[in-house]
């Protein structure tokens, strides 16, 4: 959906899972996610259905990913870190998932 | 004096005597005025840079690296320098979940880097801006559906250019400025699908040359004709349906009576703004529907005082003016809360505030009128739309409960869900609203709106349980005043 206009001097690492991909050091984890070209990031609770970013405010709670084990984290208020882990979610969280 | 900025809820103060959450336009210029008059000064922003939404990534941005961005963009550096030049404290990633007026102060609850505190203040100022109206339209909810907003933020905060084909669908000044500033980068648009409804240029005339003496006038008018000359812009849009099974893949819609598809992978809503007031709705400020806006707004009075006196409300949050408007308000916002502290009486520094803002004000009528969303995207007819994307409640769903004679919207909740999700009716509370009132021929005003409960954000359990407790906290739940 987007490509970056410009080359970030500062770049970091992150997983998603598993993979890894590069990005901006000052981006979100939204705005990194969709500049690796991953504009779905979740399935949904009730319908399973695809989701991705919809405002990148903070409002809609569309983005919702696991970061670093914790689930549920909104991509576009977190910023992105050097080796940090990101998964995808699919329908609702069980305590079962929740890796702490 | 230099701003002081704190990372973690350990290193802040248990008092301050003003708070002010958000730190846009409204916000920065609010604790710059406080500040000056010597309070003790602490502005919490969700984000991780000042700025806002309109000023977004302000502090990183320099204005040779991204041109594209528009003059009016770099007004918000001034108000970044005013503030970093400010004694007040500055709290970035901070979500003030909750807030309640106690005695004639305020107390509020906010998550800093995973921890949790109580935070009292003599007088807090909201500045929590505006959010844009949702736009429920089949397949809104497929990803490379966005807001014109969020495709905004995306080229602010992360130099971010769509790929096509990309289609901007809705109405209102952003359509257009997104338009230029894509242009401007080198980007592409494919087309612009204008739903304005053609009655509002009639509706809107009689405030057409207040609006042309306004600053919007000269901006707003040389967008228009530069958008239309480089895009293909369709107009009077009265249906929209966006395709695709797992990603957007097109768009079909009525323009002018004929109908029309076209391919598109990037395809960006908006159908204007209205204030996000969640923490003062749930703090138990009063709302009241203004009908120009066609939103609830929090009530006011001319300082910005809301009905709970040590609670204040400045900029979007209150009613869309715009930045400028919000800078003023929350200079008038910062220095009522701050003087009534002193007992001091207004200022001829308040008198100019006011002044300043009327002035910014103007041509905001025929910017209501004319971008008043179409009925038809307030509250869609088509049943298996989706109105509430977190519960995936249809608007077929809600119609039929406001049919069978549901009370409202809270009513509503605990039948559907809708508004129960992880957004806590961000994304739906206006078209529930507007649904209602629809279906069972009442008027907005009286249909009211969700009321908001804490934590408005979500706070871990442990973030909770590590605050100090009441002792009637601690007898509700154990039986004992402690352990």
């Amino acid at each position: 959906m987007f490509r970056s206009l410009e080359t970030a001097k500062e770049r970091v690492s992150i997983l998603v899972d598993g993979k890894a991909f590069e990005a901006d050091a000052n981006a979100s984890v939204a705005a990194a996610l969709l500049s690796a070209g991953l504009s779905a990031v979740r399935r949904s609770v009730v319908g399973a259905k695809p989701r991705g970013p919809y405002c990148l405010m903070g409002v809609c709670f569309e983005c919702l990913v696991t970061i670093d084990g914790v689930q549920n984290r909104q991509a576009c208020m977190v910023p992105v870190r050097q080796g940090m882990a990101v998964n995808t979610q699919s329908g609702a969280r069980t305590v079962e998932d929740c890796a702490l | 004096m230099t701003l002081e900025t704190i990372r973690n809820a350990e290193n802040l103060s248990a008092r301050y005597d003003i708070a002010i959450i958000g730190a846009g336009p409204a916000g920065m210029a609010a604790a710059a005025e406080c500040a000056r008059l010597g309070l003790k000064t602490v502005i919490f922003d969700e984000n991780t840079g000042a700025g806002g939404q309109i000023y977004r990534a302000i502090a990183r941005n320099g204005s040779a690296s991204r041109p594209y961005l528009g003059k009016d963009y770099w007004r918000g550096a001034g108000l970044w320098e005013a503030l970093c030049a400010s004694a007040a404290t500055y709290v970035p990633a901070a979500a003030v979940w909750s807030l309640e007026q106690r005695d004639s102060e305020a107390e509020l609850r906010v998550s800093v880097a995973g921890r949790s505190r109580i935070v009292v203040a003599k007088r807090v100022i909201l500045a929590t801006g505006a959010t844009e109206r949702p736009m429920p339209v089949r397949g809104w909810t497929l990803p490379g559906v966005m807001s014109v907003g969020a495709a905004q933020i995306a080229l602010k905060a992360s130099a971010l250019l769509p790929e096509g084909p990309v289609v901007l669908a809705g109405s209102g000044p952003l359509l257009y400025l997104y338009a230029s500033q894509v242009l401007a980068a080198g980007g592409a648009i494919e087309a612009i699908l204008d739903t304005t409804p053609r009655r509002n240029w009639f509706r809107a005339a009689p405030h057409f040359l207040s609006f042309l003496a306004s600053p919007y006038a000269r901006k707003g008018l040389g967008l228009l004709v530069e958008v239309t000359l480089a895009v293909r812009v369709f107009r009077s849009v009265a249906t929209l349906a966006i395709t695709g099974k797992e990603h957007a893949e097109g768009v079909a819609f009525m323009s002018r009576g004929k109908a029309f598809s076209l391919t598109a992978a990037s395809i960006f809503l908006h159908q204007g703004v209205i204030p996000h007031a969640n923490l003062a709705n749930a703090a138990g400020c009063e709302l009241a529907w203004n009908d120009r806006q066609a939103c609830f707004v929090p009530v006011v009075d001319a300082e910005g005082r809301s009905t709970l006196p040590a609670i204040f409300i400045a900029g979007d949050g209150c009613a869309i003016g715009g930045a400028v408007v919000a800078e003023f308000d929350g200079r008038i916002a910062g220095l009522s809360a701050g003087l009534e502290l002193l007992g001091k009486q207004p200022s001829e520094e308040m008198r100019r505030y006011v002044r300043l803002r009327q002035k910014a004000l103007r041509g905001r009528a025929f910017i209501d009128l004319l971008y008043e969303p179409a009925p038809s995207f307030r509250a869609p007819t088509e049943d298996d739309v989706i109105a509430c994307r977190c519960e995936e409640v249809s608007v077929g769903a809600i119609r039929e409960a406001a049919a069978h004679g549901v009370a409202g919207p809270n009513q509503l909740k605990t039948m559907l869900r809708c508004g129960m999700g992880p957004c806590q009716g961000r994304m739906c509370a206006a078209t529930v609203t507007e649904l209602l009132a629809d279906e069972q021929r009442r008027r907005p005003a009286d249909v009211g709106t969700y009321r908001q409960r804490f934590p408005i954000k979500p706070v871990p359990l442990s973030e909770i349980a590590a605050l100090p407790q009441t002792p009637e906290a601690m007898i509700a739940v154990t039986g004992q005043a402690d352990h």
